[in-house]
């Protein structure tokens, strides 16, 4: 008895903290006013925590439902392509729209809507977007990573170089220059330097801390190391610039020959790094782009829409605990609150992760509802079956839930598989929907193993406990008809 | 007792006269309009209409009505920046210059448009081809990987192979079910498969392949505890012993897919209607199908399965290899 006590009491403390979570504008803070420059960007939801009073929030926690386009609409950015008609094909303005999808993605806006407009252009929608600025930067950014030759330059001239624009034969031109100087030109031929190759060689890249300096490690792809590797091997020694959007990042010595990946050095810190190993993953657009419109667009679903959705699922859900009670009796009441509890930490988590809610997500969360009290079923149906064998109502409880765990565990994880699979396949763009999808499924049924499981064992065998005269007296009240054989 | 799996015969041909049909439908629609089933504009792309309208009046019911009028079933129709700016995006299915200007002026009788200010362009599919494709392939790897799964789960089971294959057969009937029933919906009534449809199907195949695993788990369960009885008679028992279950579960499920159709909003219908259909095959496959085909196999009645001379004289008593 005493371990089902103590579940009940971590289930009462899980539960309470989930229903304070998914309240609206649930807030936990102790950073005081004065931490925040600007009043504004105090904020009115969310767990922000410092616990040693440095300004510096070692918690936070942005706790709000996402909610996706067709509910409450988004940012609409409308982008052109930035170079003359004829230039690229209808298959480059595709690719452009999936690398957008890609960094919208990274961006970590969940189900945006990413469309080629015509022949010259692409539409953006991005769900609930508060900073529209740096959605757009980040859309935006060209990212043209060059590895460049610079093969005989001494020590001075290397340096006079870091940092600066210089013109490569990947691009010979530059249209601006942000300061207004001229981009540098080889000193030894007077001409653009030389690329070895861009970063569309790249297969991977990951910002990484080599003992106090952040790098950026990456993998070529294997086309790559036809070019790279003679090259590399043949200039030992040289140097050989990095260089983004035309500014040398840095112009490291060719330790060894490199056929099959390796790392940027420069003057990097934790934040730029991992944006340039984002813009190197997610691969330069192949065509420069400029934001035509940006405008707030509406949803596509009324409220009354959902309105209805809600409503029904809340009639669906008494309906399933109507059912459960009169099924099932006593084990119904414990499938019952297991259910509620259900209810209660999924959307608990929709906050915490968070899951962007659309319309079809909260249809599918309805449907796992009705579907989350399978593990009951198989459960009771165990007991009533061991009861029906003429075992004690201590001795059936024990046996129903350890013979039912095998099949709701190997039924459970061949989903939970299939998710993980669409989940890796989801990340294909555009394919974002997919992935979403099996995100919310796959939670689902871990949190069902839980409350199927552990919470119902514990609400039954504590009611049981209560009503152990009248359950053992009477054992309809473990669902039993009469002695039916089976 | 009563023998549910001595009729396989019968599940077999019922499932077929669903199947058989919904492929055939699945071709004709192919031949004639150029793919399996009625694809949406998230799918195929479409036209998207800037609007913008000189006075107040437009509303999305009446901008839905003159669309739907005009052959775009299932327009997406969103106000764009500030209500009074009189401003609406729709996305509807790709029409001719014609219609475009039937619709233009459809609309005008809504409320005065603002043609300089409206602007009509071809838009590419949501889900692109891509998208399409790695979904596709997703399916077909999840089918791999849960094969191995079931394998490795049923080890102590002879011939552990068989359960996989045979949950995979059930869940590919049902895909298949679904499928040809979208597929002559969308002939019959216009329905059109879109990002929802996918989900729908992706939700069929959890629950199809997890229904069958607990069939099968009882049949795992039960094969040391009776071990003198023939296969057929152990497979039965075990489907009889887990059938309340199966019928309970879908109960459920159908109790909150009622309540979603019955007081649902309009725009969902179709997505429910399909997982309703999905989830009844789902169940059906695992006790029908599945078990069925077990035992089918155990007894050597799968053509493939069966020496050849042994095919015409004694199929009931040709043991399966392995």
């Amino acid at each position: 008895m005493g371990t089902h006590i103590r579940w009940l009491i971590v289930i009462i403390l899980i539960t309470m903290f989930a229903i304070w979570v998914s309240l609206p504008n649930t807030i936990l803070t102790n950073v005081p006013a004065t931490c925040y420059e600007n009043p504004v960007t105090i904020p009115t939801q969310g767990i922000h925590l410092d616990f040693n009073g440095d300004c510096v929030q070692e918690v936070a926690v942005n706790v709000q439902q996402a909610l996706g386009l067709d509910l409450v609409g988004g940012l609409r950015v409308v982008l052109r392509a930035d170079a003359p008609g004829g230039s690229y094909t209808a298959q480059d303005l595709r690719e452009t729209a999936n690398n957008v999808g890609r960094r919208v993605n990274a961006l970590g806006v969940s189900e945006p809507a990413i469309q080629v407009l015509g022949n010259e252009r692409i539409l953006v929608e991005l769900p609930g977007v508060t900073d529209a600025q740096t959605a757009i930067d980040t859309i935006r950014q060209t990212a043209l990573l060059e590895f460049v030759n610079f093969r005989g330059l001494n020590f001075q001239q290397i340096q006079q170089l870091e940092g600066q624009r210089i013109l490569t034969t990947a691009r010979p031109t530059v249209t601006q220059s942000p300061d207004g100087t001229a981009a540098a030109v080889s000193p030894l031929t007077g001409q653009p330097f030389e690329t070895v190759m861009t970063g569309a060689m790249l297969q991977a890249a990951a910002a990484v801390l080599e003992q106090t300096q952040w790098v950026i490690q990456f993998e070529l792809k294997p086309e790559a190391a036809d070019i790279f590797g003679p090259y590399t091997g043949a200039n030992i020694g040289q140097p050989m610039a990095i260089v983004l959007d035309g500014v040398v990042l840095s112009a490291p010595t060719i330790q060894a020959q490199l056929t099959t990946g390796g790392i940027i050095t420069g003057d990097f810190d934790e934040e730029t790094s991992r944006t340039l190993a984002l813009q190197l993953r997610s691969g330069a657009l192949p065509i420069p782009l400029v934001v035509e419109t940006r405008e707030q667009v509406g949803a596509t679903l009324g409220q009354e829409s959902v309105n209805l959705s809600l409503r029904a699922g809340v009639i669906g859900i008494i309906v399933v605990l109507t059912f459960m009670l009169v099924y099932y009796r006593v084990p119904g009441i414990a499938a019952d609150l297991a259910l509620l509890v259900f209810i209660v930490l999924n959307l608990a988590v929709f906050k915490l992760i968070p899951v962007t809610l659309t319309l079809p997500a909260i249809i599918g969360f309805l449907i796992s509802i009705g579907t989350a009290v399978d593990g009951n079923i198989l459960i009771f149906e165990r007991i009533k079956e061991e009861l029906r064998a003429g075992r004690k109502v201590e001795e059936a409880l024990p046996a129903g839930f350890d013979r039912a765990w095998q099949s709701i565990r190997d039924s459970n994880l061949s989903t939970i598989i299939i998710c993980a699979i669409l989940f890796f396949f989801g990340q294909t763009p555009g394919a974002s929907i997919v992935a979403g999808f099996a995100v919310t499924l796959a939670l689902g049924l871990i949190i069902n193993l839980f409350t199927a499981v552990v919470v119902t064992r514990t609400f039954l065998n504590i009611l049981v406990a209560l009503l152990r005269q009248p359950v053992t007296e009477r054992k309809w009240l473990l669902g039993l008809q009469g002695a039916k054989h089976v | 007792m009563f023998s549910l799996v001595q009729k396989r015969r019968w599940y077999f041909i019922i499932s077929a006269c669903v199947i058989i049909p919904g492929i055939l439908v699945m071709l004709y629609s192919l031949v004639t309009t150029g793919s399996l089933l009625r694809l949406s504009i998230d799918f195929e792309g479409g036209a998207i209409y800037d609007l913008t309208f000189t006075a107040a009046g437009a509303t999305e019911a009446n901008i839905r009505d003159v669309f739907v009028r005009f052959g775009s079933d299932n327009p997406l129709i969103q106000q764009l920046g500030d209500p009074a700016q009189n401003r609406w995006s729709v996305r509807g299915t790709f029409v001719d210059e014609d219609t475009t200007a039937q619709i233009e002026d459809a609309l005008d009788a809504i409320a005065p448009i603002d043609r300089e200010a409206s602007r009509i362009e071809a838009v590419s599919a949501t889900v692109g081809q891509e998208a399409t494709q790695a979904a596709l392939f997703a399916v077909l790897a999840a089918t791999v990987v849960v094969t191995g799964f079931i394998v490795l789960a049923f080890r102590s089971v002879p011939n552990a192979v068989r359960y996989g294959i045979c949950a995979i057969i059930a869940m590919l009937h049902d895909v298949l079910v679904v499928a040809g029933i979208m597929s002559l919906a969308g002939l019959l009534f216009g329905w059109e498969v879109d990002a929802l449809f996918l989900s729908a199907v992706l939700t069929v195949v959890g629950f199809s392949i997890q229904d069958t695993i607990v069939m099968f788990d009882r049949i795992r369960e039960n094969i040391p505890k009776h071990l003198g009885e023939p296969y057929e008679a152990i497979v039965n028992r075990s489907v009889l012993e887990t059938i309340h279950r199966s019928l309970a579960t879908q109960l459920n499920a159908f109790f909150i897919m009622i309540a979603i159709l019955l007081f649902g909003g309009e725009s969902i219908r179709q997505f429910i209607a399909m997982l309703f259909i999905g989830l009844l095959t789902g169940t059906y496959s695992s006790i029908f199908i599945a078990v069925p085909l077990l035992v089918a196999w155990e007894k050597g009645e799968l053509p493939f399965t069966q020496p050849p001379q042994k095919a015409k004289t004694t199929p009931s008593t040709a043991a399966a290899e392995g």
